[in-house]
């Protein structure tokens, strides 16, 4: 895929693959010693796998459409989101072995096909016998249990057939009422035993095929390119087939009106990896993207921070042996490893080595001597090389920035549209006031729209992977990558060492993650500002809250300092390193 | 927890909300159009629990918007209000009404009248009988519509018979507005409430017949029932119609009153205290000095001369009478602390004898009895006006000093 190197007989670049997973040019038929690693898919072993019978599917129904069950429904939105991934340059290989695999594993795993006794059937006979009352109150009705160890026992898939016709004359009165055939079992169903699929799952699948083929992708910036619309979510049933009929209960299942978040998709991801009883996930290793020392590569670049900050990260990495590829790499069903948020670990990382460096008290780094002297003649101090870093001035530029980068994102924010032209209506009742409604939304759009003046709708910006860019040609000195820390290092017994000799503890104690589910409780008042500024950078650039990554700092800073910790826990959290 | 940052539908749209009120409030109406674009799908969306849900949101705003914005014209905002109206059926007569107003700001006397017509007409269920209050105030504006087109009728009349020609079509025009306008005038004065325009249109109308009895009874009715907010206007409307029949001084004095109670500052103090100082009841007096001194108490009457002349006329008339200098005192009594730098500082004096001798005469008397012979104010404009040899300079500084003791005996 990514092999760009010239063939060596013929000089082509056009690659390949034999049957042995060998590089060969197509031009000339140079076979190389080159190998693609060969992604492992058999992870479905020894499964009996039966297609669901569905016996007399009816067709047609009375409105034009035909029977569906919610999975049908979720596998499109599935296909439709790795297909965008593949626009977006991700290899083929996630649509058609990995996710697919993964899919057809879950719905084995769930019951809902691929197996002796789909669950969706139980939900035929319930239709017809439940009157009214909100379906979420109580999930856990007599009647319905009651049904489904009957159709659990007699199973008798043809007289159930007979009951389908009925569930489009359901009174609206009902709120089982659904287009597909087993919408309100869906979210009957007891969740403990199933992983009930939902649209924030779907993220998460495509995140662990992401994953398991290691794709240069975080999370984030799924989440992020999800937000932007280069991914399907919001919406995506109006690409359903128009015999896929959508109402009533089915609404409550795909129509979202949310923007998943990190913490949603990530747990699931971690769930549903454990329930499909996956093996080992292929190895994170140094040359992977998501490999902390590369990904602080990258942050480091957004952040505008220097390159030689660069050595200072890979240091702390290698120091926690949080670069081993077994701290990375993902077991599932593993409850003792520490769940690895590739990106959110990367930033936190270079958070701590901007307080090795620069204490971010408030004080020091405002107030070190380079920024001192510089202030009073308003130039760079320069070195042999270029000019030192001096984080005030990197603070003003940056904050510039984010401030309009921020603002522009609170008011796109303020401005997604979340309805689309499929009118959505619970019950067929609803429908004609649902239509006009819609129609009046339409003219008010085209009569204000008119009057926004010469603001129009601007086209989706293309994805791209870094929101912050930052030239050296500027000669306006606003990229900082080539400056120079030797400002704030100093040499000790050959070593290159921090002048700053303290460092303040984000907290002294960590929380139990199980009972409170967070490591540390961030609140802004009690940190620096200056603390606070570089979380609230981080937080922009991977959309999550400070409080998150404020997590992650704690617990490198722990692994960091365990030792000093241990003996002087006592003392108050300012240590001499 | 993290959920409660999500983004969601409600909160993108309280967003999109803020930065409208932001847009309008700097009366950025583009800005505030491009959010409004944004957040009209707010109808497909169930609010039911909210206090006020968002088609009524969209209908002030978007009236808003489309008042001002330099490329809206009335077309697209009177079809816009038809959208709105078909939104809220509880809203229906309000929003009628408002567009109505809107039209008529514009001049568009006809479609308003056409408006009002046709939501007169409306009915509704229930929800008549709920927006019966609405329903009355649409009547009411057709009534007043309709005096309006009475009284165009009537000038076509005035300018034709001075050619000595009577047009009987345009007099029984002009009945028939009558007759149409006071059924709906009257029935809307009936109910508590302000009413300016509407009583000025209906004794307007009386006057013209000569029903003049049923015009002193609405005025009455308006100016002191009870139940009625307490308004200036109605007293002034009673004290001019009751002028204009040439009533008593009794009657007109007693009219004023209560205005002097709610607005002391109020225009007519000057014929209120001229019509009392000269009344032969010494309470009557009394209550004239009261009314002007407060009257005086407010920025906006420093440089009313001719309020400063009735001051000092009546000053000067109880100076030389040497009765009832304890009125005096009484009325100084609160005001001597701030009056002097409020009134009569140097710098006043400088200006008002630059800008109005009449103003500066009548001050200085006044400053000159209050404050003595020796206060700035006096001492300046005496010698300004003796300088110019002005002569009843000359006699306002021999009379001030004549009476000196005078100011000695209030002070105390």
């Amino acid at each position: 895929r990514d092999f760009n190197e010239r063939c060596a007989q013929c000089s082509e670049v056009n690659w390949g693959l034999t049957d042995g997973g060998r590089f060969y040019c197509r031009s000339c038929h140079n076979v190389t010693e080159r190998t693609r690693e060969v992604v492992n898919t058999d992870f479905i072993t020894h499964s009996r796998v039966q297609t669901i019978s569905k016996g007399s599917r009816k067709q047609e129904k009375n409105d034009g459409g035909s029977e569906w069950y919610v999975c049908e429904g979720f596998q499109l939105v599935l296909k439709k989101q790795v297909e965008a991934l593949e626009a977006l340059g991700v290899c083929p290989q996630m649509k058609d072995e990995i996710l697919c695999n993964f899919w057809r594993c879950y719905l084995q795993k769930s019951k809902q096909a691929y197996c002796k006794r789909p669950a969706g059937e139980a939900v035929k006979a319930l239709s017809v016998c439940e009157s009214s009352t909100d379906v979420d109150s109580d999930p856990e009705r007599p009647s319905l249990l009651h049904l489904l160890s009957l159709s659990e026992s007699e199973g008798d898939l043809q007289t159930d057939c007979s009951f389908a016709s009925s569930v489009s004359k359901v009174s609206e009165s009902t709120s089982v009422y659904s287009g597909s055939v087993d919408g309100s079992l869906y979210l009957m169903k007891n969740q403990k035993e199933n992983l009930r699929m939902t649209m924030p799952m779907t993220l998460s699948f495509c995140y662990m095929a992401l994953l398991w083929v290691r794709e240069p992708i975080t999370l984030s910036e799924l989440l992020r390119f999800v937000v932007e619309g280069h991914i399907p979510y919001l919406n995506v049933f109006q690409h359903f087939p128009e015999k896929m009929k959508l109402c009533g209960l089915d609404l409550k299942i795909f129509c979202v009106e949310s923007w998943p978040v990190y913490e949603e998709v990530f747990n699931k991801m971690h769930e549903l990896a454990a329930f499909l009883d996956l093996p080992r996930f292929p190895d994170i290793t140094e040359s992977c993207f998501l490999h902390p020392d590369m990904l602080c590569m990258k942050y480091l670049m957004e952040a505008n921070l220097p390159d030689e900050m660069h050595n200072w990260t890979c240091r702390v990495v290698k120091k926690i042996g949080i670069g081993e590829v077994d701290f990375l790499t993902l077991m599932p069903g593993n409850k003792s490893t520490r769940k690895v948020k590739y990106d959110v670990l990367a930033a936190a990382i270079i958070v701590v080595v901007l307080k090795l460096l620069f204490l971010l008290d408030d004080h020091y780094e405002c107030f070190s001597v380079i920024s001192f002297i510089s202030s009073q003649t308003k130039v760079y101090i320069f070195y042999s090389g270029g000019p030192y870093f001096e984080f005030k001035k990197w603070y003003e530029v940056v904050k510039h920035s984010l401030d309009v980068k921020q603002k522009k994102l609170d008011e796109e924010r303020a401005k997604y549209l979340w309805r689309c032209e499929k009118p959505l209506f619970y019950s067929v009742k609803n429908k004609s006031k649902a239509l006009k409604r819609r129609q009046m939304v339409v003219n008010l759009q085209n009569q204000f729209g008119k009057l926004s003046g010469s603001v129009q709708r601007a086209e989706k910006p293309n994805p791209s992977s870094f929101q912050l860019s930052w030239s050296e040609e500027n000669t306006d000195g606003s990229c900082f990558h080539g400056h120079s820390l030797k400002g704030i290092l100093q040499e000790k017994r050959g070593l290159l060492t921090p002048m700053n000799p303290d460092y303040w503890l984000c907290t002294v104690k960590l929380c139990n993650e199980r009972l409170c589910g967070h490591l540390a409780h961030y609140r802004e008042v009690e940190f620096p500002q200056s603390y606070h500024f570089v979380l609230g950078l981080f937080s922009f650039l991977l959309r999550v809250q400070p409080s998150y990554i404020h997590d992650e700092v704690c617990m490198i800073e722990h692994k960091l300092f365990n030792k000093k910790l241990y003996k002087k826990l006592k003392y108050n959290t300012v240590l001499r390193k | 927890s993290s959920n409660e940052h999500k983004l969601n539908f409600k909160k993108s749209k309280d967003a999109c909300l803020s930065y409208i009120q932001d847009a309008l409030l700097q009366k950025q109406w583009k800005r505030a159009a491009e959010f409004l674009t944004c957040f009209v799908e707010s109808l497909e969306k169930d609010y039911s629990r909210e206090h006020i849900g968002p088609s009524e949101m969209i209908w002030r705003i978007g009236t808003e918007i489309l008042w001002h914005h330099s490329q809206s014209s009335m077309k697209e905002f009177s079809c816009f209000m038809e959208q709105m109206k078909t939104l809220g059926v509880k809203r229906y007569l309000k929003v009628c009404l408002e567009h109505v107003f809107h039209l008529l700001c514009n001049g568009q006397i006809d479609e308003a009248y056409q408006n009002l017509s046709l939501a007169e007409s409306w009915r509704f269920g229930e929800q008549t009988a709920i927006q019966d209050k609405e329903m009355k105030l649409i009547q009411a504006y057709r009534g007043l519509l309709d005096y309006y087109s009475w009284a165009k009728q009537k000038n076509i009349l005035f300018e034709n018979s001075e050619d000595g020609f009577s047009d009987l079509a345009v007099e029984q025009e002009m009945h028939g507005y009558f007759r149409k306008a006071a059924v709906n005038l009257k029935e809307i004065i009936k109910i508590p409430g302000v009413w300016d325009i509407f009583v000025k249109c209906y004794v307007d109308l009386l006057e013209f017949y000569g029903d003049h009895n049923e015009a002193r009874q609405v005025l009455n009715e308006y100016a002191y029932n009870s139940k009625f907010p307490a308004n200036p206007n109605a007293h002034v409307y009673l004290y001019q119609f009751l002028k204009r029949q040439g009533e008593s001084k009794k009657s007109l004095i007693s009219a004023l009153k209560i205005l002097h109670d709610i607005v002391p500052s109020h225009e007519l103090m000057i014929d209120f205290n001229t019509m009392l100082q000269k009344s032969k009841k010494r309470k009557k007096r009394r209550l004239g000095l009261e009314v002007i001194f407060a009257a005086l108490d407010y920025a906006g009457w420093k440089e009313n001369a001719k309020a400063w002349s009735c001051l000092a006329r009546q000053v000067k008339q109880i100076v030389i009478s040497e009765k009832h200098l304890d009125w005096i005192k009484q009325e100084w009594n609160s005001r001597k602390d701030w009056w002097p730098a409020f009134h009569f500082s140097r710098y006043l004096a400088k200006r008002n004898w630059q800008e109005n001798k009449s103003l500066s005469y009548g001050k200085a008397l006044v400053a000159g009895i209050l404050l003595g012979k020796g206060c700035k104010y006096f001492k300046y404009v005496s010698h300004q006006g003796c300088k110019a040899q002005l002569k009843r300079f000359r006699m306002l500084k021999k009379f001030v000093n004549r009476h000196n003791p005078v100011y000695l005996r209030i002070s105390g």
